[in-house]
């Protein structure tokens, strides 16, 4: 109860996961992440070359309820940027997490940059 | 009457066989149900099942895999099943059936009882060891007493006759065929065909007795048996299966005064109606215009011609009748081509002229039988090649004009027979007889939206039912989407406009080694409207694996490579296959399924150690679950140290070699199959291909390693070894096809080699051998030319192929275990070392398993 009410008061920072070094160029890695609302598993993918290389979404899959999407296939459909779930394939939008199969799910998003070399994510 | 639901009438169906079930699906299409409550009784107790391809039961489908339906589809619709219920009267006068279980009411009824076999009165005929060949029990007792046997004799030489014949032989009894008639299949071919027929299946080491009828059936003296003949010469056999014609299972209707034909059968009229107008009749019970329809297509039209009455009545909307059936049929008896097409002896038509052809070397009969102006055909016959029967029965069906000299429609093909386009064909050809298909029907579902073969077949069903219009049907389709200008897109996804042979031929022939490079080149678009960057389209889920295939295929650079890495599947990125938690299992190789003692004892050690649940494989191996993302490293580096390698069971690659334990041990091997099966193993280890491929081999024709059931099947002979292909398990199981025979070592290789090659070349993504080879035009005729006379030149490539690929193998975790960049990814997290909480185990029968 009380942690719920400091959540809300809390407000998100910036805080550093890891360097560009541990990114793997067009794929994805997994990151444990203290938010306001408690941990959370945040997939981070990585485009380098593309207008924006980094994308940091839900790692959870709503699906199969396994912590795996860091591990599915990048891509794009139709011009959207998505990352295949590697359980039951359904697509997630990279951008804000919609799933493209079933309009009633999406996933969570942060916000991601580098700073330097390192990556900083909003949470 | 007592009717249960005030508002539905009660509908019962006797009999659950093909016309019956097939009664069920039309009124369950037509909504019927909303109308009806339906009860369906069947004496057997099976559900309904596919009685035309009984034979197959004893070439390996059992009787799930025959089935027509399922009881979750009867219950779906809410239609009552009771099976091993035989209704033994019916109540005209109440509307009542009876049952040992009770009696129900019905408002309308259909008989659907079909027919039992024949078996005529000879003192005898019901010794122990005298069956008959209708059902699936039938086959039961049949496979029970040949366990016995040594020797069968099959009482009657028509179509059901020599398939019953056939199955003595694959039973390894020593067979023979007694025929009353002067020749075998007396109803479909004439004397000239019948004797050609007699020399092909004699040719098969079954004993052929023509004009021969049996007196009496007494003690044997050698055999359980002796039938004595009208000449006193005898026959001793082990068992007897009758199969000579036919009868209406009438008993029913006859009892409650129904109207019989002279020689059995419930008269029908066009709308199936008796002479009693609540009671129906269908299917090989039914008579009509004084004939018995002993064949499924017509049952079907009955079928759907009764489900209009039925629904005519309930809501006046429907009609439909039947006007009787074509009872062409063509067959393959035994591995003989038989054909029959409408008035096949000429007897039937005043004025008929016949036309015959008959090539003695090959085996060959074709007959024509034109109308007395020349203008029509009326009938042929067809022995020892039926690819003629397509175009014939057109001419025949449609009434179309013939070519001004018939003759050559039946002359060898080599000398220019006119095949029959499908734009020749009118709107109304029947393309599917068994559904009642015409190539109108099929253009209004083009039409209407269909786009491609599956979606005509979806919708008009066409080609599922004997399955003996599948060829014709596909010409038919592929010419009218051509005709409206459909160009069959084959494209593998939005990023490349190429099929996926199409790619491996980019890549081979450009030498292209990355993904990238390949998109750069050769993808649809660059951009794909991503931002305002130049950079190529990412590809997706379809394409990246894909293409990582491909380059595997031919370069066979490890997968784990950085440029290969985002094109895997997780499977492929980990090595391992993913579990529904998201932890992995690991399969060591273990080739052949031979396994050391101390290899056995560290795979408990591993398991041990990492907490891992462990199951024995079908594959003949040893499969260890539950592994954690960052612990698969550490496993495989103590796998490795013990001298194992990765098993590829997460790769569209090579899974296992099965072998029997052959020669080595086995009282009855001929070759050692495990060292054989370890040697292919070795060979193909590593090879990535369209989908995953297994092999079997087995030491003797016992065939204990289920060879025939693998995409390559080896299996010993006295003289080597016989190679099948294209075998499947799995959704669709198919049996292998015999490929090559008494090959040695070396000549195994080469042929696999080059087989398995041209599969990775032009197979479709995810396609099995088995339906690869089911696409194939020209079939296992064009694949053996092209395999082993090399008909297109191309075997040294193969060759060459095969060699680079074998030669670059390389066991992938043992490169990624000594490579800490490709290790980085085997972290649960960047930044924490905790492993993922969310994997909770529990335990069941002494092992962990994911809670
Ligand atoms: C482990 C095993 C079951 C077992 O405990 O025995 C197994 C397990 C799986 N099979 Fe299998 N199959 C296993 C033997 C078989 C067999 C039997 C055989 O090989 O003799 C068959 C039928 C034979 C055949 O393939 O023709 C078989 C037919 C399938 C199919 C259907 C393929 C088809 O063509 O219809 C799939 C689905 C697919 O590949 O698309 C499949 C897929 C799978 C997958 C990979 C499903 C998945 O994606 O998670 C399972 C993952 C296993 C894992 O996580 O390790 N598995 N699978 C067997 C592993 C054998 C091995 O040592 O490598
Ligand atoms: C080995 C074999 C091969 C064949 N090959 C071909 C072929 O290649 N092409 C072709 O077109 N046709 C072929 N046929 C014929 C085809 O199988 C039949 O035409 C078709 O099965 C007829 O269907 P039906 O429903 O009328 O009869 P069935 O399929 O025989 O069904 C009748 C059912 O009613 C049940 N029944 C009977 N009396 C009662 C009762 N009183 N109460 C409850 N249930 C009852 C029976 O047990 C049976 O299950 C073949 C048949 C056999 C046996
Ligand atoms: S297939 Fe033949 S050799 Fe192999 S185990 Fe079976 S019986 Fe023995
Ligand atoms: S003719 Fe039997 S399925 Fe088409």
């Amino acid at each position: 109860m009380s942690s719920a009410i400091a959540a809300k008061t809390m407000t998100q920072t910036w805080q550093t996961l890891c360097t560009r070094a541990d990114l793997v160029p067009y794929s994805g890695i997994a990151a444990w992440v203290e938010t306001p609302e408690g941990p959370a598993q945040v997939a981070i993918f990585y485009l380098p070359g593309y207008e924006q290389e980094l994308y940091a979404i839900d790692h959870h899959d709503p699906f199969s309820h396994a912590n795996v999407i860091a591990r599915g296939i990048v891509g794009d459909i139709k011009g959207q940027l998505v990352v295949a779930s590697p359980i039951y394939k359904q697509h997630f939008r990279l951008e804000d997490g919609q799933c493209l199969e079933d309009d009633s799910v999406a996933l969570r998003t942060w916000k991601v940059s580098f700073k330097g070399d390192e990556v900083w994510i909003e949470a | 009457m007592n009717t249960p639901n005030a508002t539905k009438s009660q509908l019962i169906v006797i009999g659950n066989g093909m016309v019956g079930h097939h009664l069920v699906e039309q009124l369950v299409e037509q909504g019927a149900t909303e109308h009806y409550e339906i009860t369906v009784f069947g004496e057997e107790r099976h559900l309904a099942y596919d009685r035309v391809h009984l034979s197959e039961y004893f070439s390996g489908r059992d009787a799930d895999s025959l089935a027509l339906s399922t009881a979750e589809y009867y219950a779906e619709h809410g239609i009552a099943l009771r099976l091993s219920e035989a209704v033994t009267a019916i109540d005209r006068d109440r509307g009542e059936v009876t049952t040992p279980q009770g009696r129900y009411p019905y408002d309308r009824l259909v008989l659907a009882t079909g027919s039992y076999p024949f078996v005529p009165p000879i003192p005898g005929n019901d010794r122990e060891g005298c069956l008959v060949y209708r059902t699936l029990e039938d086959l039961d007792a049949i496979r029970a007493m040949a366990e016995t046997a040594n020797t069968g004799v099959v009482v009657g030489g028509g179509l059901l006759g020599l398939e019953a014949a056939n199955a003595l032989r694959g039973l390894n009894l020593d067979t023979a065929v007694v025929e009353f008639a002067p020749r075998l299949m007396p109803m479909q071919v004439d004397s000239e065909g019948g004797e050609l027929l007699r020399e092909k299946i004699e040719s098969l080491g079954v004993q052929v007795l023509t004009g021969r009828a049996t007196q009496e059936i007494v003690d044997g003296e050698a055999s359980r048996h002796r039938m004595v003949f009208q000449d006193d010469k005898v026959l001793e056999t082990d068992l007897i299966v009758f199969s000579a014609g036919i009868r209406p299972r009438d008993d029913l209707a006859r009892d409650c005064g129904l109207e019989i034909g002279e020689r059995g059968g419930v008269v029908i009229d066009d709308r199936c109606l008796t002479n009693d107008p609540a009671i129906l009749a269908v299917g090989e019970v039914a008579l009509w215009n004084n004939s018995i329809f002993g064949l499924v297509a017509p049952g079907y039209q009955m079928a759907k011609a009764a489900a209009a009455t039925l629904l005519a009545t309930a809501s006046g909307t429907q009609d439909g009748s039947f006007k009787g059936a074509d009872m062409s049929t063509k067959l393959k008896l035994m591995g003989v081509d038989v054909g029959s097409i409408g008035d096949a002896h000429g007897d039937r038509t005043p004025g008929a002229r016949m036309f015959r052809f008959l090539d003695p070397i090959k085996q060959q009969y074709r007959k024509l039988v034109v109308s007395s102006d020349g203008k029509r055909l009326v009938g042929a016959m067809l022995v020892g090649d039926n690819s003629y029967y397509d175009t014939l029965l057109q001419y025949y069906a449609n009434r179309m004009d013939l070519p001004e000299d018939p003759a050559a429609l039946i002359l060898p093909s080599s000398e220019g027979a006119p095949t029959l386009g499908p734009d020749a064909l009118p709107e109304t050809a029947m393309i599917c007889s068994c559904h009642n298909v015409t190539k109108g029907d099929i253009c209004a579902t083009l039409d209407a939206g269909a786009v491609d073969l599956g979606a005509v077949k979806g919708e008009t069903k066409a080609s599922t039912g004997c399955g003996g219009c599948a060829a014709l049907l596909k010409s038919v389709v592929d010419h009218e989407l051509e005709a409206r200008g459909v160009e069959v897109d084959k494209s593998i996804c939005e990023h490349f406009a190429h099929t996926r042979q199409e790619l491996y031929d980019i890549v081979r022939v450009e030498g292209i080694k990355t993904f990238s490079e390949l998109m750069e080149k050769h993808g649809s678009k660059v951009g794909h409207g991503l931002g305002s960057s130049s950079a190529p389209g990412l590809g997706c889920d379809i394409c990246k694996p894909a293409v990582a295939s491909i380059l595997a295929s031919c370069f066979n650079e490890p997968i784990t490579d950085a440029a290969h890495i985002p094109l895997q599947d997780t499977n492929d990125t980990f090595m391992a296959n993913m579990q529904k938690n998201g932890t992995y299992s690991v399969v060591p190789r273990v080739p052949g399924g031979e396994i050391t003692p101390d290899k056995l004892v560290v795979l408990g050690q591993v398991a041990q150690k990492y907490a891992l649940y462990t199951k024995v494989t079908g594959g003949q191996r040893i499969d260890l679950f539950g592994a954690r993302l960052e612990d698969l490293p550490a496993i495989w580096g103590e796998l490795i140290e013990a001298g194992f390698e990765t098993g590829h069971a997460y790769g569209k690659s090579l899974r296992t070699v099965k072998s029997c334990v052959g020669s080595t041990w086995c009282r009855y091997g001929v070759q050692d199959s495990v060292g054989m099966a370890i040697r292919l193993e070795h060979r193909y280890k590593g090879l990535r291909a369209p989908h995953k491929i297994k092999f079997g081999v087995s030491g003797c024709t016992r065939e204990c390693a289920e060879a025939q059931s693998k995409d390559i099947g080896v299996i010993a002979t006295e003289n080597g070894w016989n190679l099948y292909v294209c075998g499947n398990g799995g959704m669709r199981p198919r049996h292998a096809e015999l490929f090559a025979t008494d090959l040695d070592d070396e000549q195994l290789y080469r042929i696999i080699d080059r087989f398995l090659m041209f599969y990775i070349r032009t197979a479709d993504r995810l396609q099995r051998t088995s339906v690869w080879r089911e696409n194939l035009d020209g079939g296992l005729d064009y694949l053996k030319q092209v395999i082993l006379e090399d008909s297109l030149g191309i075997g040294e490539e193969l060759d060459r192929q095969m060699q680079t690929v074998i030669d670059a193998y390389e066991c992938e975790w043992a490169n990624a275990i000594s490579d800490p960049e490709k290790l980085k990814r085997f972290r649960s997290f960047v930044n924490d070392a905790r492993p993922d909480p969310d994997i909770i185990y529990t335990t069941e029968r002494g092992q962990l398993r994911p809670a």
